[in-house]
């Protein structure tokens, strides 16, 4: 079980008040904060063992270098890859997903074609939508009512044609869980590429990438208590061999002449220049603690929290929530706006929204409060499109949240009409 | 951040705002986008004798960026092209009254821009 007394403890940032009130952190899907653990880590490498790694002959130099490599390792075994060699370092689940944009790009041919879905975040979308101009069609697999995917569209719209199949497992909107192992099995049975969005799940649940079956999973660092500027593109090894590169420089290389270059072996390969050693040591300690917890632990505390959080929403008659209500397929996220109700007082655009406040006036309002939470498209333009709506607020939870912190959020929300005057 | 920037007069021109709607065959037009929100504004102008003779808005957005259009047509209907083209940021956030953060200063000046945009094209 989660220990919420002792977690918060280690976590300094949450002790800072906003307005006089204690801070509720309710946007954990945008960035987590930090435990102390992972912050010495960082401040104990620079104390004690930096250099730069894979090049000195020195001492420090390699123990510098078996740091770096030894996070590769845990970071790889808490996604269960068979081997380390798997694990690229790469800036954050973008950097990785235009990795492979870049790399597997270059094998693709015109009239090859691209399956992903309407929930995605922009750094699923946009990425792919570079290879257009190579003449590579994208397929959206739509969602239903509920915000779960429509799952008979993967067979439909899968087919020897495509040669990629990219899927968030868990959106940053709905909090949808999908079933990214039925998707990647259609996605074999057609010898597609299988790359999993892991930014939303790895911090928050159990994800074996054996058990997945995925190429690739991408994720971030600073969404799951690591330091921002570090993420993860996992490859499997066989395929990752036979890439090319994505940047070239110091470090990916094999040899280099005036003529020409060969490149480094599997994962130096896509690690260009001097890497983000600092980064890596930070996710490595913020993996121990997250190990140490028990990823079980981790979404069995969130699937809690997000059903008691729903069951308080829907005590309010106008607000709409949107994605699953199963908490068992939902993350720990959840988006909601102010419907309109008949003859309310509102702007006239809104009114044809059918929302009756705009999300940033909810989030300012929640602020005064010291209630965080997000507003806006999240990233995710297309879904709102086919949401039909211009925006939504979202508040997300982890670890360092409780039942405490929504009474505070529902509290606030409450405040947010008064102060409207509607 | 207080409450004080949902005063009574923001709110007033964000339930009722003035010169909402659409002018058919404007002199000039602009659509403003906030792409970190997705705050849409549309301004439409009628030019007569290098004057504002009308001017709407159409748009979906926060209480701040609807009420700062609103403000801000109300200050240049009937004002020549001369003053608009004069006219400064911090004239709509004088007239606004309000303190606005950082990150809200956007929402508060999507008007103003959207208004710049249609004018430069005159």
């Amino acid at each position: 079980m989660i220990d919420i007394n002792t977690i918060r403890k280690d976590f300094p940032i949450l002790e800072r008040k906003f307005n006089g009130k204690r801070m509720i952190y309710l946007d954990s899907t945008a960035t987590s904060q930090k435990p102390i653990q992972m912050i010495e880590a960082i401040s104990d490498y620079y104390k004690k063992y930096n250099a730069n790694v894979h090049r000195g002959i020195y001492g420090l130099s390699e123990e510098a270098t078996d740091l770096y490599e030894k996070s590769r390792k845990n970071i790889s075994s808490f996604i269960n890859s068979r081997n380390a060699e798997s694990i690229v370092f790469v800036r954050n689940t973008t950097e990785a997903l235009n990795l492979l944009s870049y790399s597997l790009g270059k094998k693709l041919k015109k009239g090859d074609e691209i399956v992903t879905t309407v929930m995605e975040h922009h750094s699923n979308i946009v990425p792919w939508q570079f290879l257009q101009e190579n003449g590579i069609k994208i397929k959206f697999v739509d969602i239903n009512e509920d915000g779960t995917l429509r799952m008979e569209q993967f067979s439909e719209l899968i087919t020897k044609r495509t040669k990629i199949v990219s899927v968030t497992h868990v959106s940053n909107v709905l909090g949808t869980i999908n079933d990214v192992k039925y998707i990647g099995k259609i996605a074999h049975e057609n010898d597609s590429y299988f790359i999993v969005d892991g930014a939303q799940s790895v911090p928050h649940m159990p994800v074996d990438v054996n058990s997945i079956d995925c190429d690739f999973l991408a994720f971030s660092g600073h969404k799951m208590l690591g330091p921002m500027g570090i993420g993860v593109l996992y490859g499997k090894k066989e395929i990752l061999d036979e890439m090319d590169p994505f940047m070239g420089g110091g470090e990916m290389i094999n040899e280099v002449h005036l003529s020409g270059a060969t490149w480094a072996e599997v994962p130096l390969k896509f690690e260009a220049g001097t890497p983000n050693v600092e980064g890596a040591v930070g996710l490595s300690a913020a993996v121990d603690y997250l190990k140490k917890l028990g990823m079980d632990n981790v979404r069995e505390h969130e699937k809690e929290l997000v059903k008691y959080a729903m069951d308080r929403l829907e005590n309010f008659d106008d607000i709409i929530l949107y994605g699953p209500r199963n908490p068992e397929i939902k993350g720990g996220v959840i988006a909601f706006n102010f419907k309109n109700v008949k003859n309310a007082k509102i702007a006239k655009a809104l009114m044809d929204e059918g929302i009756m406040i705009h999300p940033h006036d909810v989030a300012s309002i929640l602020d005064i409060d010291a209630v965080m939470v997000r507003s806006g498209h999240h990233c995710a333009q297309p879904l709102m499109e086919r949401l039909g709506v211009p925006a939504t607020s979202r508040a997300s939870f982890y670890i360092y949240n409780d039942r405490d912190d929504i009474d505070e959020f529902i509290r606030a929300l409450v405040n947010v009409k008064k102060v409207l005057k509607l | 951040m207080t409450y004080d920037i949902y005063m009574d007069f923001i709110l007033e021109h964000y339930k009722n705002p003035s010169n909402y709607g659409k002018i058919e065959n404007p002199s000039t037009s602009s659509k403003g986008l906030n792409p970190l929100c997705g705050d849409e504004l549309e301004i439409y102008i009628l030019v007569e004798k290098n004057t504002i003779k009308d001017i709407k808005f159409t748009g979906k957005g926060c209480a701040i960026s609807q009420a700062s259009a609103s403000i801000l047509t109300e200050m240049v209907k009937g004002k020549d092209i001369d003053y608009v083209k004069n006219l400064k940021e911090k004239d709509l956030l004088d007239a606004l009254g309000i303190e606005i953060s950082p990150s809200r200063l956007k929402c508060a000046l999507l008007s103003y821009n959207t208004l710049k945009e249609a004018v430069s094209k005159l």
